[in-house]
């Protein structure tokens, strides 16, 4: 199998640091895509801005790279207007849930047919690394010097309170899984979320002494536990990984279809 | 088979203007005193297919007809000024993108949340310069429905000419004054289609490749080309660049394309200006109290006359110059504290025989208002 087919070379190198776990969540995206079959004409991938937004320009999609935090926003037109294709959002944590929470959870909300992929690295990684909304309480960054003092948040809780059809967690460590759930996600018909811990060694590592991408990275392994595992029982502070929720509810652009239908026979009967 | 004649509001006939013109995507935030143009789009565009959708706010509306205008839709939005400051964000990103959109505000008095039910013209320095940065942008007006109609009309036929948004401005009078719309027939006026790439499959397509004629072929998302749109600034595959030529170049061109082009652009009307001694210039439904004064006036042997402004960006530089050249006085009739003004003092050979008639307190200005004024400045007193 070749993702290469995916790729626009001609835009490479990508700008991103070595080690850092967007390109394995790009990796992963890609080879889900190919595992669906699903034809290059019929993807559009929206981002927002950010290291993790500027997936979109190396991908041979129909790739739309937008403001920040307004991705969704921006796809919510796209889908509503072309329903029969696949949109594909990859954003960052601050821009999916600082400036972009608002999008984030009425995209949820409306149960549009849209995967957003939120690489939660917990740092702002273009701006040189300062706190985001997930960096949690007492990590370090350039603008909080003496320890963060910010509570962070679940995605996954949030997007499933939000109506999210599809919510799911993996990390750049689990590149096997990391597709799978991409696969799902993608052919899921609903808003599907999905949460992939991915590691800024640059900013996020070395301010909080975390080590190199590797260590990052088995920290990725021994911090997180399956859905459900005995293994978050004992030690509640594992991160679980999985799918938290799979279900069917009606989605938006079926629904519009829906009133169409409901106000074109209203106006053939007047 | 005869034109259809109605009895509507100024949103109305901006709701009809936009159908009339192709309209098939509307993304819209509630806001007095637009909101009834969403409301109409709510019931009739699914009727004929059409997409309405209520979004989370007033930025995320105007991102969505970005989004939906790039799988080839005729796309609008509406609002009114804070609701038009929230959008002005994307609004560069369309600028920069070259995206084709038409956003309405209908006027109301402001700063910030100001005065939502009443009169303004207060948004012709926002849709100017709103949005950072150096770039060209087109604005009109209208004052009353039969124009709000038209002017709808043209302003599609204007985003999809120079692929740009193009900005209508009403204000709360023309927006919610109820009079007769005479409808053309479907046909009876041209309207200006998306132009699509002719460059076929499996053949480089080139989104921003600059042409000679300035008009820019596009390719719909979900098409056969697949390429990249981006609000940084890009090379002609549409992929980020900081490259100063590529730069230099790409802003230029955003910036010529319309400056280039706004004597075809550049709307206006006149009403006695062959040997006026006093040029009235206003604009929205303040150009209706002017009108009045400068027939009433007319009558009685004043020498008279008005020019309303429909285009307000790029400002009609040179129509203003040419049709003030030989009066002695130029009298611009706003409701704010002289946005237009400003512009007319730029373009007329004497600034200094300019004058401003205003009104910015919520009240509408009347023939009155700009008679008691005019008496001040023709000498005559009050
Ligand atoms: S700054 Fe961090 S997130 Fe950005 S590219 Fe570098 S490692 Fe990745």
């Amino acid at each position: 199998m070749s993702i290469k087919k995916y790729i626009r070379s001609r835009f490479f190198p990508h700008i991103w640091c070595p080690g850092c776990g967007h390109g394995t969540v790009l990796n992963g995206l890609l080879r889900a895509l190919d595992g669906l079959g699903i034809n290059k004409n019929s993807v559009v991938m929206v981002s927002g801005i950010g290291c993790s937004s500027r997936i979109s320009g190396y991908v041979d999609f129909h790739t739309l790279h937008t403001l920040h935090g307004r991705a969704l926003a921006f796809a919510t037109g796209v889908k509503l207007s072309r329903p029969e294709l696949k949109l594909i959002v990859p954003m960052g944590d601050g821009d999916a849930l600082a400036i972009g929470g608002n999008h984030f959870i009425h995209a949820a909300r409306r149960n549009i047919d849209i995967t957003a992929i939120v690489m939660n690295n917990r740092v702002y990684g273009m701006t040189g690394g300062q706190y985001s909304p997930l960096s949690g309480e007492g990590t370090l960054s350039t603008t909080a010097p003496l320890g963060n003092i910010d509570q962070m948040f679940d995605v996954a809780a949030l997007a499933q309170a939000a109506g999210a059809s599809f919510v799911a967690r993996t990390t750049s460590y689990h590149v096997k899984e990391l597709s799978k759930v991409l696969m799902k996600a993608i052919s899921h018909k609903g808003f599907s979320v999905v949460e992939v811990l991915s590691q800024c060694p640059t900013y996020f590592g070395r301010k909080n002494k975390q080590g190199d991408a590797v260590s990052m990275m088995e920290g990725y392994k021994s911090g997180t536990t399956p859905i459900g595992s005995k293994a978050k029982q004992e030690n509640p502070d594992l991160i679980e990984r999985g799918i938290f929720v799979e279900r069917q509810s009606p989605e938006y652009c079926e629904e519009y279809a829906k009133i169409m239908d409901k106000a074109q026979k209203k106006k053939a009967k007047a | 088979m005869s034109s259809t004649v109605k009895f509507v509001q100024g949103n109305e006939a901006c709701v009809e203007g936009a159908l009339y013109a192709g309209l098939e995507f509307f993304a819209g935030y509630p806001i007095t005193p637009s909101t009834e143009i969403a409301e109409h789009l709510a019931a009739r565009l699914p009727r004929q297919g059409g997409k309405f959708i209520q979004m989370e706010d007033e930025i995320a509306s105007m991102c969505a007809i970005i989004g939906a205008s790039l799988t080839g839709c005729k796309v609008m939005t509406a609002t009114s000024g804070p609701g038009f400051s929230l959008k002005q964000e994307a609004l560069g990103y369309a600028v920069m993108a070259e995206i084709p959109c038409v956003v309405v505000s209908v006027m109301r008095g402001g700063p910030s949340t100001g005065l939502p039910t009443h009169v303004s013209q207060g948004d012709v320095n926002q849709a100017r310069w709103g949005t950072h940065g150096d770039h060209a942008i087109i604005c009109m007006t209208a004052s009353n429905n039969q124009d709000v109609f038209a002017t709808t009309v043209e302003a599609f036929n204007l985003a999809e000419t120079y692929r740009t948004p193009v900005i209508l401005l009403f204000d709360e009078v023309v927006g919610h004054m109820r009079e007769k719309l005479e409808m053309p027939e479907p046909g009876a006026v041209p309207l200006v289609g998306r132009l699509r790439t002719s460059v076929k499959d499996g053949v480089n397509y080139h989104p921003y490749l600059p042409r000679e004629d300035g008009r820019l072929p596009m390719s719909d998302f979900g098409g056969v080309h697949r390429y990249n749109v981006t609000g940084l600034f890009h090379d002609m595959w549409g992929f980020p660049t900081d490259n100063p030529t590529v730069v230099r170049e790409l802003l230029r061109h955003l910036v010529d394309k319309i400056d280039n082009n706004a004597a075809q652009i550049c709307k206006y009307k006149e009403f006695h200006l062959e040997d006026a001694e006093c040029v009235l210039i206003s604009y929205g439904s303040s150009a209706r109290s002017a009108l009045h004064l400068v027939e009433e006036r007319r009558a009685l042997g004043d020498k008279l006359g008005l020019l309303e402004l429909q285009t307000l960006w790029p400002f009609p530089e040179a129509v203003v110059r040419e049709k003030c050249s030989r009066a002695k006085h130029v009298v611009v009739v706003e409701m704010n504290m002289g946005q237009v003004m400003a512009q007319v003092k730029l373009a007329v050979d004497k600034p200094g025989r300019v004058y401003l008639v205003n009104r910015y307190d919520g009240v509408f200005i009347t023939p009155n208002d700009i008679m008691n004024i005019l008496r001040l400045i023709q000498g005559k007193g009050v």
